[in-house]
Order: C-alpha cells, then structure tokens, then sequence
C-alpha cells in the first residue's frame, strides 16, 4: 500500500517507520525540515536510504500534497500538532482526493467524537488516556 | 440579531464594535489571554475569553441560539473548523469566514463554507478594475447559480469592433447585456454596433472567459 503521513512528530514518524518496515511505500509531509531527524532516529540508514519519501511543505497547499503523491495515496494519516488542521486536511484527502482510508488524530474528545460522528476515523489519544488512567484509578480488577 | 464574533484581531474587534452599534447582540470570543484584556476594556461583557475551536466554548458563548457565526481569526483552519461546526453541528442558519491566504479559499469551498472573505482578492478585484490593461474584469460570480458577470474593454482591431452584437462570434451560454459608451450604460440590441472603446458586460456560465476574450482583444489576442 502507498501511505501518506502528514506531520512527522512522534505518532507521524513512528507510524511511518512501522509502515515501511512492514513492507509499504511511505511518503511523509511536514513543514519542518528538520523533522525528518525524527525519520532517521533508529534506522541504520537514513530514512531516504531505507526507501521513504520526504517532502517539505505545508499541509495544506495543494502543490505540496499533490507532491508528496496523494493522488496514489491508499491510506492518509493527518498526525499535525494540530487538530483543526488534520481535521481540515483528512476531508480535503476524502473528499477531494478520494484516498479510501483516512486516518486524523485530534487531541479534543468533544471534536474527536463529533467528527467521527460525521464520518472521518478519528483516533483521539487523550480519550484513550482517560479511559486508561481511569480504569487504572478506579477499577478494582485492575 | 445574535451575531458571535470570532477572533478580536482588527478586523474581529472593528466587526464587533459596528455591529454593537447597530443595536445588534454581539459576542466576541478572543483566545489570546493579552489581546482579551485589552479588548475586554473596551467592550466588557460582550467579549469572552477561549478558544472558540472548542466546541465549550461555542456553547457557552450560545451558539444555538446565533442567528450568524463570524469567523475572523488569522488561522484558516480554525476559521473552516468554527465555520463547519456553526452550521453543521449547531445548524446556524449564516457564517462568514474569513481567509488569509487566498490559496486556501479551495479548502473553504470543498468544506462548503460561504461565504469566505479574502481581504487579497477583494483588493485585487479592485486593481483589476482600476487598472485597464487588464482587460476583463469580474464583477459578480453567483456561484450557486452557476453565472459570472464580467466587464471587457473593446480594444482597437478587436474582432468585435465594428461589429453588430449578433455578429460577434460569443460561445453557447454567454450574452452581452450592457454596453458602457462615453460614461454611459445602455442596454444593446441585436443590431447595435460595437465600438472600440466600449466596456462591454456579458453574463456567461463560468468557464468561458477564455472562449469570448479573444473577440474583444486587439487582433483576438488572448487576454493576459
């Protein structure tokens, strides 16, 4: 599968080295070039070598993701340090690119679920946090 | 009316105070902890701290109950996202969003988000029409409809010049309903002549400017 991840911080970087590890075509986005240290972290080669791809731009100009190929794109992950942009770039890679399977990260539960609501796969690590903090907290058969 | 205000930059906060002024309920939500208490002296309870991205502070500021949403923050993501959810979540019948980087204004249209305001291309439009060697300016797009008006000034050698406006070769879905001569208007015929020099305007469906440019331009030159 060709996969699209846009933002390199640690859940875009470390999606991104398990997904070429595993054997998929991997092209990452992010507007910092130095977050391409994030991609070399731990490989031994660098992650150009080791066959990924890397583009420095913005999420959101067009030129930028056409050229970091979603138009091929089977999977696209929105994993930006920001909610509201991956909420806006996972609808343009669905609705406008028509990738089949997107993937957004979004810190807010409330906008977490009301998303998901409308159709997008949120994944929403802080209530997953919750969940898990208090289930450690409070269940007894933990 | 209930109208919320988003962001208290120059525009947000110039927004609010005009609108208060015109005896209309107004909110204005500001996320910067500084610029709020700056804006706060000014306008008091009708300005309230957060960020209006969480869909909290949307509620508390009573979006269910806003008859327009406006959306005026430097960020364009936020200003899609608060947009989105006015009317998608919290079914707020008018928005108005504005756009920073005209380059986004796509990813306001695909979001169905109307209308968007650039403050770029409102400026550009007005060089466009102060500035003749430009040629063709659009002077309204109703995009739902799916119709533009523009404005043409006839060159000298045009194709069109001289010509009777049922002789001017235009493509299916564009007619000429004015003609600009002399400092005035005037409705032409089939058989009025056009002039080099006149300022013609066409209603087309977009996407033919290209098609009818030529016929106005000198020697049917494509218009730059």
């Amino acid at each position: 599968m060709f996969i699209l991840v846009v933002g390199a911080g640690r859940v875009g970087s470390a999606v991104a080295k398990r997904a070429l590890e595993a054997g998929h075509e991997v092209s990452v986005l992010d507007e910092d070039p130095l977050s391409h240290e994030q991609l070399d972290k731990d490989l031994a080669e660098s992650w150009e070598d080791a066959g990924g791809r890397f583009t420095v731009g913005t999420a959101l100009e067009v030129d930028a993701l056409l050229e970091a190929g979603i138009e091929q794109a089977d999977v696209f992950i929105a994993s930006t340090n920001g909610d509201n942009t991956n909420l806006v770039i996972a609808q343009i890679a669905q609705r406008r690119f028509n990738v089949p399977r997107v993937v957004v990260r979004v810190l807010d539960p409330a906008r977490a679920a009301w998303y998901a609501e409308q159709g997008l796969h949120t994944i929403c690590p802080t209530q997953h946090a919750i969940d898990l903090v208090e289930r450690a907290a409070l269940d007894p058969a933990a | 009316m209930y109208v919320i205000v988003v962001g208290a930059g120059k525009v947000g906060w110039n927004l609010a105070r005009e609108l208060l002024g015109k005896g209309h309920e107004v909110t204005l939500i500001e996320s910067e902890r500084r610029r709020y208490l700056i804006v706060e002296q000014e306008l008091e309870h009708a300005v309230q701290y957060g960020d209006a991205t969480e869909l909290w502070v949307l509620e508390r500021a009573g979006i269910q109950r806003a008859d327009l949403v406006i959306a005026v923050t430097g960020d364009d993501e936020d200003n899609m996202l608060i947009c989105q959810v006015a009317k998608e979540k919290y079914l707020c019948q008018r928005i108005v969003a504005r756009v920073n980087n005209p380059r986004n204004l796509q990813h306001f249209k695909l979001l169905g988000i109307r209308p968007a305001v650039s403050a770029t291309d409102l400026i550009l439009r007005l060089i466009e029409h102060e500035v003749p060697q430009y040629g063709l300016v659009q002077l309204l797009a109703l995009e739902g409809e799916r119709l533009e008006i523009i404005e043409l000034e006839v060159a000298d050698g045009a194709p069109a010049a001289g010509q009777r406006v049922d002789e001017v070769e235009l493509p299916e879905g564009s007619l000429i309903i004015s003609v600009l001569r002399g400092g005035a208007g005037f409705v032409p015929k089939s058989d009025t002549v056009i002039q080099a020099g006149d300022e013609v305007l066409l209603i087309l469906d977009p996407g033919l400017e290209s098609a009818i440019t030529p016929q106005f331009t000198r020697n049917g030159a494509s218009a730059g």
